[in-house]
């Protein structure tokens, strides 16, 4: 193995002097601002546009020519027809009281393993699945419906957290379990390539359908 | 599942050292330089034929960055006069600003701010992305140069800081970063300069949604070993991280540059198998974190069983501690994120970290206090280096012999350099956690109360000091104490690093090379490797034990314990 092309090149008799220094790595400065931070991001989001407008966009989703959620994140659903997704703890853009799925607000609870305060959240919401979907005291609840996320806007839950509401959709919708258990299952996403990942049910898009079949 | 999946994602790690660290390799050769970057250079008015020695390029280094800093902080603070800036947000405070462009100057990345609320597409493009570029490319170069003082068969010259950097930018970090862009523009990241949309949600509620240019950001992010997110909470956010497809290349970008250097170095020194042995090193460290981190966390916190919360796994569910977590990746995927992101020093966050359990917690804030299992791009490489000149000093030692490293004598300023390096580092971690612990007003920005509220200020010094920039999120850091000593630690941590191991690489590179005798400890076997690990847990755990103790271990057995606290 040869590295004699690695030799760096020789000192100088004399290296740059200082003013001269300066004005380059003045330069450099813009001139990596211009080619990294401006034609870079801008030849990506041209080039990104044409080949992907749907997603460069925000995988946004419009019905009747109006935007109702991006495919990708989660919102906030409580009414009973509705799959309900992950308890979430993002604010008021103000930072003024809590706003669940603020998707212009990204947040979590940052609770550690001992605070009281995480206790006292997860006591509220297994008490309330377990009130809202007809459970008997002591059942346990799939852990995502217990623990806020982290970005607060997950868009997923797991097939167990979907399949414990079913009985209340249907209930609410006049519909059999079966169909509502079909439209969850027609929208498990597996793990990626069979391998990445976890499996998992989109929330917003078992909703879109449920509403669609009505 | 979990293990095949790690599996998965090591293999093609690994055989992707081998052509990365081949292409490295032709980055750092002399010659001959492309059209585009002889252009830089007339453009610059630098002469791409002038070598530096170690002082020369670490001074270079410094003013370059220096440069940067100025021009970033003016733009910083000019954000509301100037373009992209849909959502209308105004400037950052100063010290909020000083912050944000130290963090990104010294490749931490930590952010006292949030995206969405903070920084407009312009800022975010102009300073932050340009950031992630250029502190990842003055690593990368920083390392080109020290090991050419390392294999030293050119006298005292360490090659040239513009030309490196210019051609770490043009050939790997740029084409690297507009490819995998498009992928993840594919995969659901969004990449436009359209203002915020408004939707209307399925029950009528009005969702805001932020959006800007963010695959081109986030490329970089991971392969620069920045970590800072565009949005608040950084890859745990769908739009920054969409699928698991996506979260495993993040976490494969940020280990194929520091993995692939260590390959350079071998073909670099004609000796394949020294390269090897620090590979082999560094993933032991990685895969005992990691198995650590997975275990805790896959676990689960038992008081949240106790309230009738189901971890465990079953066929419908993958169970675990989700608090602050993504149904998408689950436990497995994020603690191999986890385990990435802080042994990279990137610091870029899938799931919070203040919400672990405290063992789970204890994983990440061990990996930033070693900083150099893999290594943030370039820097973490060094790093390794400090211990293997430990390891044959404390060898050495052992035998009474002086000491040999790569065919050079290593003697006492070599070895009080090393030490300058290895010990500014827990003096800043534990002296700045020191005094925020005794000063009530510090104590104030807590989110969590016991040995986790002190976890959260440790990590905060740990993550500064180590360049790496995630957190224990859950502390408000944006105060002007906060801003101002993590700033500081930032700057310790990045160049009190550099700056000796440059020397260190000078001195040798000036040295003679003595022959190899029988008396010559050879640094390219197994044996050596296992040494330098065990120099490396023994320095860590004697320097960190004690503070480790008081926060992430104390905080785990009392939730083993049930105890809850107010």
């Amino acid at each position: 193995m040869n590295s004699a092309e690695m030799t760096p090149p020789d000192l100088p008799a004399r290296p740059a002097p200082l003013p001269r220094l300066l004005l380059s790595a003045f330069l450099a400065a813009v001139l990596f601002t211009l080619i990294t931070g401006l034609a870079y991001p801008l030849l990506t989001t041209t080039v990104a546009g044409v080949l992907f407008p749907q997603q460069a966009g925000g995988s946004l989703i419009t019905r009747g020519g109006q935007v109702v959620g991006s495919a990708v994140l989660g919102q906030n659903f409580t009414a009973p027809q509705y799959l309900h997704g992950r308890p979430s703890m993002t604010n008021k853009t103000d930072g003024s009281g809590p706003q669940p799925y603020n998707a212009e607000n990204s947040g979590a609870s940052n609770w550690g393993p001992t605070n009281a305060k995480l206790a006292e959240a997860v006591r509220e919401r297994v008490a309330a699945v377990r009130r809202e979907n007809g459970l008997g005291a002591g059942t346990p609840v799939p852990v995502d419906l217990a623990t806020a996320s982290g970005s607060g806007l997950d868009p997923d839950i797991t097939l167990a957290g979907a399949l414990l509401q079913v009985n209340r959709i249907a209930q609410a919708r006049n519909l059999t379990p079966a169909q509502v258990e079909g439209v969850i299952r027609a929208h498990f996403t597996p793990r990626q390539l069979s391998v990445l990942g976890e499996p998992r049910v989109n929330v917003l898009a078992v909703n879109l359908a449920l509403d669609g079949a009505r | 599942m979990a293990w095949l999946q790690f599996l998965v994602l090591l293999a093609v790690m690994a055989a992707l050292v081998v052509p990365v660290g081949n292409w490295l390799y032709s980055v750092f050769a002399s010659e001959p330089h492309t059209a585009p970057e002889r252009l830089t250079y007339r453009l610059l008015g630098m002469n791409p034929q002038e070598g530096m020695d170690w002082k020369r390029y670490g001074l270079v280094l410094v003013v370059s960055n220096l440069f940067l800093l100025l021009v970033a902080y003016l733009l910083l603070r000019l954000q509301g006069l100037l373009p992209w800036n849909p959502a209308g947000l105004s400037a950052q405070a100063p010290d909020l600003a000083w912050n944000t462009v130290v963090s990104f100057l010294t490749n931490t990345n930590w952010q006292a701010y949030s995206g969405e609320q903070s920084l407009s597409y312009f800022s975010q493009m102009a300073v932050i992305t340009t950031f992630m570029f250029t502190s990842a490319a003055t690593g990368l170069a920083a390392a080109a140069a020290f090991m050419r003082g390392l294999v030293g068969r050119s006298g005292t010259s360490l090659g040239n800081f513009w030309v490196d950097v210019t051609r770490i930018i043009y050939r790997v970090l740029l084409p690297l970063s507009f490819l995998l862009a498009l992928v993840f523009v594919w995969q659901g990241m969004p990449q436009t300069l359209s203002p915020y949309a408004t939707a209307t949600t399925l029950e009528g509620a009005t969702q805001r949604i932020a959006l800007g240019p963010v695959a081109s950001l986030e490329t970089i992010k991971h392969l620069g070993t920045n970590g800072g997110g565009f949005f608040s909470m950084n890859a745990a956010h769908p739009f920054e991280n969409p699928t698991p497809l996506t979260n495993a290349l993040h976490i494969l970008s940020m280990l194929l540059l520091p993995a692939a250097l260590t390959y350079t170095f071998g073909r670099l020194l004609g000796n394949l198998k020294q390269g090897w042995v620090i590979f082999g090193g560094m993933l032991v460290l990685f895969l005992g974190f990691l198995t650590t981190v997975y275990s805790f966390e896959q676990a689960g916190n038992p008081i949240l069983s106790r309230l009738g919360a189901d971890q465990t796994i079953t066929a419908t569910q993958a169970g675990g501690n989700m608090e602050g977590k993504e149904v998408r990746f689950g436990i497995a995927q994020t603690a191999l994120f986890a385990t990435t992101t802080t042994a990279a020093t990137t610091g870029s966050v899938d799931s919070m970290h203040d919400s672990y359990t405290g063992m789970g917690g204890f994983v990440p804030m061990t990996q930033m206090m070693l900083n150099n299992v893999f290594g943030g791009d370039g820097v973490g490489f060094i790093n390794f280096v400090q211990y293997l000149v430990l390891g044959v000093f404390i060898a050495g030692l052992m035998v009474g012999r002086t000491p040999e490293f790569l065919g050079k004598k290593v003697e006492a300023r070599e070895v009080k350099l090393v030490m300058l390096a290895v010990l500014a580092h827990p003096l800043s971690i534990l002296g700045f956690t020191a005094l925020a612990v005794v000063l009530p007003d510090a104590l104030k920005s807590l989110n969590n109360p016991g040995p986790h509220g002190f976890s959260e200020i440790l990590y905060a010094y740990t993550s500064g000091t180590a360049n790496n920039g995630s957190a224990f999120a859950g502390l408000g850091a944006n105060t002007p104490f906060y801003n101002l000593t993590i700033g500081l630690a930032m700057l310790v941590g990045r160049y009190l690093t550099l700056l000796p191991m440059l020397a260190v690489a000078g001195l040798l590179a000036a040295k003679r090379r003595v022959p190899v005798s029988s008396g010559t400890l050879p640094t390219d076997t197994v044996l050596f490797g296992g040494l330098t690990v065990f120099v490396i847990l023994i320095v860590g755990a004697l320097t960190f034990l004690p503070a480790l103790t008081l926060g992430p271990v104390a905080d785990h057995l009392q939730m083993l314990k049930g105890v809850v606290l107010q």
